[in-house]
């Protein structure tokens, strides 16, 4: 099929940042299609800026473009200027690495990492001419495929996607290639048959392969409708991660984007156990690069991009084993062009972590930044973010005494069993933090960034019910009044915005209706704060017939079958039970990396391991090494009820 | 911009087809990242974020295309002239790490602190593509008419003593003349509605665009009922006049070659 090009060239001259539908960045190629080859369309349901560092959407476009029987290209979702020239002109969304039309691809594929995308899902479907409900699609059109974090709860998106791959997609890719190649050589016959396939592969969970049935509002049962259909899907885990040096060829944007600089993956999986933490729970074991393979991602990265800064990524990167030698290694490294700057997302809370960032910002310090997320040590038991006020305030110390005048504190509100002083807890540590710092320099500033709570699949917290908008509302106000006029700026999220986001969360399959109708109300880009409205999401419930509260603020019981039990992140659902009888008993749970088994499932279950280079916690880590971590006994749930104000 | 010494030197480059939609800064950033994928001996500035010292020209608007773009950049050494690192090799060196369509086309050494290039130009040549509506009037205008009625169009802009347009400065609309920047405009050709135009900008005292011609172009076209949008903008020359001399950029400030005795 030819290239949109020509067609598309003219409404670029009156849009918004037209750069953002060029491609033709560093890395990108313009594969060769062919009939017996499976064309794969990769998906980012947000902006080019947003989209296009994604790592996972980088990874799979270069493992699929490897392959002889496949080729990879790459979609944004268009904004709402683009879209509109778009439909007023027939022309359909396109690849932006050779400007072909979405429908000609054999496979749209999604990465889903945020709940509120979900409409911008149905838009790009609608907007590649394929029909947004996949009952209603023919052989002829494309499969729509969806990964990522979110698809551990695929049940929201269920009426609109064919296949999820559950968990890392490095292998899966290969083998729904191989069958739909299987199918396209066969002509394509009928869909079901294709699905059916599709659902037999380890790690693929095709949704219209399942029956649902409800007692009232209850789910029954989910069933497969094949004997050859698992009952449960298993998630994908890649076991070594030396087999996968990827992104080999990093995208490098001509315009600016977000994480804009080389990306290198550490390690994959987090065991430190914050309970709140949805990519802690389903991306277990660790499993962490070889650092001689890290050394030479970096080098060839800077060499290959010209980029000036590279980030060691992963869920807690100062727990790398040898991540000291490592920074000190990379800072002294001098390339050809002057220096490059490192950074460190996700730092841990503690000395030893300041020492890190002091080694490598060593001119620039401006700003650090610091998640103890709940105010109170009784509450950081509850989540299992283990940090000490003491840790908080030696990192803090250590941190402007060093030269840094910021610190952002990053929290979060509405959590199990948070009362008002564990509220207040978070001005008071701020505030705490503000004191300790103008010891050391007037500037000295705390930026508390206030999230609220929404709880996840697959985590111990997955029970929980959600504090609703009012709750999460006065809770902010409260913490505004607390921080007025304290040298502690406040910032926070939405609360309707996380109300909505807990619908898709924990929704089910019917919660699917509501959201179309969201989409068909023009709510678009919804993970915009300006573009978000929680009306369109209470109406899109009402429409459906479905009780908003009923999923987001109730609270769940051990029984109960969750949207989400046939998929499966290999946590037993007995450990997460435990685990959440445990936080409610204030009791935290040791790093299983550096201390023995406590047996969550996900090793045991699918014969994998931690790779981790080093026995021991790196020093000064807090969690696991050397606090008092014993476990309490069974304690009955029970819910701390909220106090109100006076 | 000051930091390290210098050696300075002027590259010339051209931004062609889709790449025409990235904006100012964004080259600027593209070129960074080729300076440090070829290696070049960067000078950088001192402070707290050493930045590379580069100094780019005017603006090019996005969605614009050129073949006169030009930006200087400071090495710390002279890279010599043949040799790999080269001058010579520059324009296919650093291409080869641009996204596609910007091109190095010429790398020359200048003098130490030669006047910027924001200062130094003071005229610009575009070739500008604009649609012209014909009137929607029964009775379709001939070919020929469109040409004559562009032409009268194109005279009574040059021959009008000022022309106040309407134009944002600073988030703000502002009246401004821009007669006087408008130094030559000429209609090249005619092809279905589309006229293709040269013309001649001044930058200083004060700049107009290409969009400001096509204002300027309906402020006038009232008669004939024709109506202008700018279609496709190839910026083709950029100048550098000082005292009576009309000079090419990366020839306005040579380094002299090192001596090694006074000529006789």
């Amino acid at each position: 099929m030819s290239s949109l090009w020509p067609r598309i060239e003219p409404l670029l001259a009156r849009v918004e940042k037209p750069a953002r539908y060029i491609g033709m960045e560093r890395g990108s190629v313009r594969p060769e299609h062919h009939p017996g080859k499976v064309a794969w369309l990769l998906l980012y349901p947000d902006t080019y800026e947003i989209g296009l560092p994604n790592q996972g959407l980088q990874i799979l476009y270069e493992i699929l473009n490897e392959r002889a029987d496949a080729v990879a290209e790459r979609s944004y979702a268009p904004w709402s200027d683009l879209e509109a020239e778009l439909r007023a002109s027939g022309v359909p969304l396109f690849s932006v690495d050779t400007h072909r039309a979405a429908g000609d691809f054999d496979v749209l594929a999604f990465n889903l990492s945020a709940e509120l995308v979900a409409t911008n899902l149905l838009n790009c479907i609608d907007l590649a001419g394929v029909p947004v409900r996949a009952e209603r699609r023919s052989p002829e059109h494309p499969l729509v495929l969806a990964g990522g974090h979110c698809t551990f709860n695929p049940e929201p998106f269920a009426d609109f996607v064919d296949a999820f791959v559950i968990g890392d997609g490095e292998e899966p890719v290969g083998e729904i290639t191989e069958v739909i190649g299987a199918w396209k050589r066969g002509g394509r016959a009928s869909r079901e048959a294709v699905l059916h396939d599709l659902a037999t592969i380890p790690g693929v969970y095709v949704p219209s392969m399942y029956e649902v049935s409800y007692d009232g509002p209850r789910i029954a049962a989910v069933e497969p409708r094949y004997a050859d259909v698992p009952e449960r899907v298993e998630k994908r885990t890649v076991a070594d991660l030396a087999d996968w040096p990827y992104p080999k060829r990093q995208l490098v944007p001509l315009i600016e984007v977000v994480h804009d600089r080389l990306n290198v993956e550490i390690f994959r999986g987090c065991t430190r156990g914050c309970r709140f933490c949805q990519a802690g729970m389903i991306t277990r074991p660790v499993r962490e690069r070889p650092i001689e393979q890290v050394r030479t991602m970096v080098e060839d990265g800077l060499r290959r991009t010209g980029y000036d800064e590279v980030a060691l990524t992963s869920l807690s990167s100062a727990d790398f084993s040898g991540i000291d030698g490592l920074v000190a290694d990379l800072v002294n490294e001098q390339s050809g062009c002057g220096n490059v700057g490192l950074s460190l997302p996700s730092l841990r809370v503690d000395a030893f972590t300041v020492g890190i960032a002091s080694e490598i910002q060593k001119v620039k310090r401006t700003g650090l930044t610091f998640a103890p997320e709940a105010g109170t040590w009784r509450l950081r038991q509850v989540i299992n973010k283990m940090i000490t006020e003491e840790d908080l305030y030696a990192a803090v110390e250590g941190a402007y005494s060093q030269g840094w005048r910021r610190v952002k504190l990053y929290f979060l509100t509405g959590l199990p069993t948070e009362m008002d002083e564990d509220t207040m807890g978070i001005a008071e540590l701020a505030k705490n933090v503000v004191a300790v710092g103008k010891k050391y320099t007037k500037q000295a500033t705390c930026t508390a960034s206030v999230g609220g709570f929404v709880p996840k699949a697959h985590t111990p917290f997955q029970w929980f019910g959600q504090n609703g908008v009012d709750e999460m509302r006065r809770k902010v106000s409260m913490l505004r009044d607390a921080t007025r006029r304290s040298g502690v700026q406040l910032r926070w999220h939405d609360p309707e915005a996380s109300f909505a986001e807990g619908i898709v969360s924990r929704g089910d399959r019917r919660v699917g209706a509501a959201i179309e109708h969201v989409w068909r109300n023009g709510g678009t880009f919804q993970e915009w704060s300006e573009r978000f409205e929680l009306s369109r999401w209470l109406e899109g419930m009402a429409a459906a017939g479905l009780d908003p509260d009923w999923y987001v603020t109730r609270h769940r019981d051990e029984n109960e079958i969750l949207p989400w039990d046939h998929v499966a992140a290999g946590l037993h659902r007995d450990f997460l039970w435990q685990d959440w009888k445990q936080a409610l008993a204030e009791h935290g749970l040791p790093d299983c990396r550096w201390t023995p088994c406590y047996d969550c499932g996900v090793c045991t279950q699918y014969a994998i391991e931690h790779v981790v280079a080093s026995a021991v916690a790196p020093a000064g880590g807090s969690q696991g090494t050397g606090q008092d971590l014993s476990t309490g006994g069974a304690v009955p749930v029970s819910l701390l009820p909220t106090r109100v104000a006076t | 911009m000051r930091g390290e010494a210098g050696f300075p030197v002027r590259i010339r480059f051209c931004k062609r087809g889709p790449v025409r939609f990235i904006g100012h800064r964004d080259v600027a950033r593209n070129f960074e990242r080729a300076f440090r994928i070829e290696e070049l001996p960067l000078a950088f500035t001192l402070g707290f974020s050493p930045r590379p010292k580069v100094g780019f020209g005017l603006a090019l608007s996005v969605g614009h295309e050129s073949d006169a773009e030009y930006l200087d950049v400071e090495l710390t050494r002279d890279p010599g002239s043949g040799g790999p690192g080269g001058l010579d090799r520059f324009p296919e060196a650093i291409s080869a790490a641009l996204p596609d369509g910007i091109d190095v086309t010429g790398a020359t050494p200048i003098v130490d602190r030669a006047l910027s290039l924001q200062e130094a130009v003071t005229a610009v040549e575009y070739r500008i593509e604009v649609t012209c509506v014909a009137p929607d009037t029964p009775g379709v205008a001939s070919a020929s008419e469109i040409v004559a009625s562009i032409e009268a169009t194109v005279a009574s802009v040059l021959s009008a003593p000022s022309l106040e347009i309407t134009r944002t400065r600073k988030g703000r609309e502002v009246a401004e003349d821009v007669r006087p920047a408008i130094r030559h405009m000429e209609l090249l050709e005619v092809d279905a509605a589309v006229a293709s135009l040269h013309l001649e900008l001044a930058t200083q005292p004060r700049n107009a665009r290409p969009g400001d011609v096509v204002a300027a172009l309906n402020a006038v076209a009232g008669p004939t009922g024709l109506v202008f949008a700018e279609w496709r903008v190839l910026r083709t020359h950029q100048w550098i006049e000082r005292v009576g001399a009309r000079l090419e950029p990366l020839e306005a400030d040579p380094r002299a070659p090192v001596r090694k005795a006074w000529a006789s």
